[in-house]
């Protein structure tokens, strides 16, 4: 308390008339690390050069984006207000809008249901044979791999336009996924359970019932939820290539440069994707609470 | 000496069996429920999705027949001729493929961008108007929600066709699902730094480059690389629209039955997917390790 106190800017001024000083107590903290500086300096250089250089060999110009983005304005301007033009229409949007949902809901089912099994197969604690698990997996991604717009242009070889082909594109490629996310959820659990059932005398039916789904059923149910909800969205474009769902009638008004109909089926996705993930949301977290789902 | 198991009197017995039978049958119950909603749910969906088992096991035939089809006739006498016609336009689709990767790459890196300079604006703690706040996470939410095929649709009409609107359909996509994720990233951080350095007086966006970049710039790289991965995939299809890269032919040797050809781009598409995952994910554990190092 000798009432001297140093003010702040009395302390700034001394540390700057010291900085000599500084700089030779604590060597570390001002010396350059050139190496590490040239590293950072080389890697934002080579990203940052391949960035511009990408737009150039894109064909990017500014006359090319200012007349895309005047045009835009323009679309954006006979977009409003959003409307299907006739209640017959909106009927009809309605009708694929119901298509999609039910491209998703039977796509993500049909690919747990079947992914299951597979799950098992692939587990390395439940088969430890190193060339089946390697081997099913590779395959798995291999599925994985192929996207959904292209698994249903297979699958409308096979079963023809529409929506159902949709369907089996979804459970398709969502079979990959789920192959690799239910083996890894079955690794991931705790063996003591299913030691537990077997010592009070259980069978191995009774060890997988009893053991071992009681702690995998909400997490694979969970995330077949968090996939439903992913499968809303990409069913809605699944129709672009004639597989059914509200993406072809997306497609052929975006064409056909009807914007408000575009405006309008736009809305519309948006607020089932929003509806679904509400749901959704409230049944995962009425599941498994709030733990993480994607590894 | 003995022991013995003490059993309850009979009416004490009675009236817990009867608890715990009423909490099976209730459990049941609840599953029967379930199980039901869920079939009514299948029915509705399976009529309105047009479901047709019978076509389905009479054309399933098709399907690995297409699959062979695909295959190219490789016979080890002349493997050499047979793969070069297999793959004689290598270095086209090549050239294709190294497109689909710049127009996931510079996609990845505008919607980087974007998301960097909107999720401080997002994130709870950093922002300061709760306005502006909920208006950029609408935003975000828009962007990520229409999906990047109808954005791309939407751009070939307004830029003509050509990878211009698929670069810029991926980066408003990438816009949305990073900025919400490194929004996330902004609100977990170490706030203590941050007050440190607004103590010393610095503005806010003194504020973000001193106490917040650093603190978040290894997570953002992480899921920056992780975006990239799936944009790709996502570039890869992009042509279906017209929208640039290796999906332009892809679509059209499926829609001409060029059977070999459609085999020979899937297994490009393939096996790039797969190089770039193994290489981003080793990228991302890197990166992760650096984290927990410093």
């Amino acid at each position: 308390m000798n009432g001297s106190a140093p003010t702040a800017p009395r302390f700034e001024a001394e540390a700057l008339a010291d900085m000599a000083g500084l700089a030779a107590r604590h060597p570390s903290i001002f010396r350059v690390n050139w190496p590490r500086r040239a590293l950072t300096v080389a890697i934002v250089a080579v990203l940052a050069g391949l960035f511009i250089s990408g737009f150039w060999a894109l064909g990017f110009s500014f006359a090319r984006i200012a007349g895309g983005l005047g045009k835009l304005v323009e679309f954006a301007g006979f977009m409003l207000p959003p409307s299907p033009g006739s209640y017959a229409t909106f009927l009809t949007y309605l009708m694929a809008l119901a298509q999609t949902l039910a491209i998703a809901f039977l796509g993500t089912l049909t690919a747990a249901i079947l992914a299951f099994p597979f799950g098992f197969l692939a587990a390395k604690n439940v088969i430890p044979n190193v060339f089946l698990h390697f081997s099913l997996r590779r395959g798995l991604d291999v599925v994985r791999g192929v996207d959904v717009l292209i698994w249903a242009l297979i699958w409308i070889n096979v079963v023809g336009l529409g929506p159902f082909a949709g369907i089996l594109a979804v459970a398709t490629s969502n079979f990959g996924e789920f192959g690799k996310l239910f083996s890894e959820a079955i690794e991931a659990m705790d063996k003591k359970a299913v030691e537990g059932v077997a010592s009070t005398g259980g069978g191995k039916l009774h060890q997988v019932r009893f053991g071992l789904l009681p702690q995998v059923f909400p997490v694979i149910v969970s995330q077949v939820l968090y996939y439903f909800e992913s499968n809303t969205r990409s069913a809605t474009i699944i129709g672009v290539v004639g597989a059914g769902g509200v993406g072809l009638h997306l497609y052929e008004q975006i064409r056909m440069l009807e914007w408000q109909h575009v405006s309008f089926l736009v809305l519309m996705i948006l607020l089932t994707v929003a509806v679904i993930d509400f749901v959704s949301g409230r049944l995962r977290f009425a599941i498994i609470g709030n733990a993480k789902i994607v590894a | 000496m003995s022991h013995a198991i003490a059993r309850l009197p009979e009416p004490r017995l009675r009236a817990l069996e009867d608890a715990y039978g009423a909490a099976v049958a209730a459990k049941r119950r609840q599953v029967l429920l379930g199980g039901l909603v869920l079939a009514a749910l299948v029915g509705l969906s399976a009529w309105a999705g047009e479901v047709d088992l019978a076509k389905f096991f009479a054309n399933l035939w098709r399907f690995p027949s297409y699959i062979g089809d695909i295959v190219p006739t490789l016979r080890l006498t002349h493997l050499g001729e047979d793969l070069a016609e297999w793959y004689w336009g290598l270095g086209y689709w090549l050239r294709l493929m190294g497109e689909t990767l710049l127009i996931a790459y510079l996609g990845t890196m505008l919607g980087g961008l974007c998301a960097i300079s909107l999720c401080f604006l997002a994130a709870a703690n950093l922002s300061r108007s709760a306005r502006v706040r909920w208006l950029v996470r609408r935003v975000l939410e828009f962007c990520r929600t229409v999906p990047e095929i109808v954005f791309a649709l939407i751009f070939v009409a307004a830029f003509g066709l050509g990878p211009v609107p698929g670069v810029l359909a991926i980066a408003i996509h990438t816009t949305g699902a990073l900025g919400k994720l490194f929004s996330e990233v902004v609100e977990n951080i170490d706030m203590k730094p941050v007050e440190g350095v607004s103590a010393t007086g610095a503005t806010w966006l003194e504020t973000v480059r001193f106490a917040v970049l650093p603190q978040v710039l290894s997570n953002f790289a992480s899921y920056g690389l992780l975006r990239f991965e799936i944009n790709v995939r996502g570039a890869a299809v992009m042509g279906f629209v017209g929208a640039g890269g290796i999906g332009q032919d892809l679509i059209e040797s499926i829609r001409k039955f060029y059977y070999s050809d459609v085999s020979a781009i899937l297994l490009i598409i393939i096996a790039t997917v797969m190089v770039i995952d193994l290489a981003t994910e080793r990228l991302r554990h890197a990166l992760i390790g650096m984290e927990s190092r410093s």
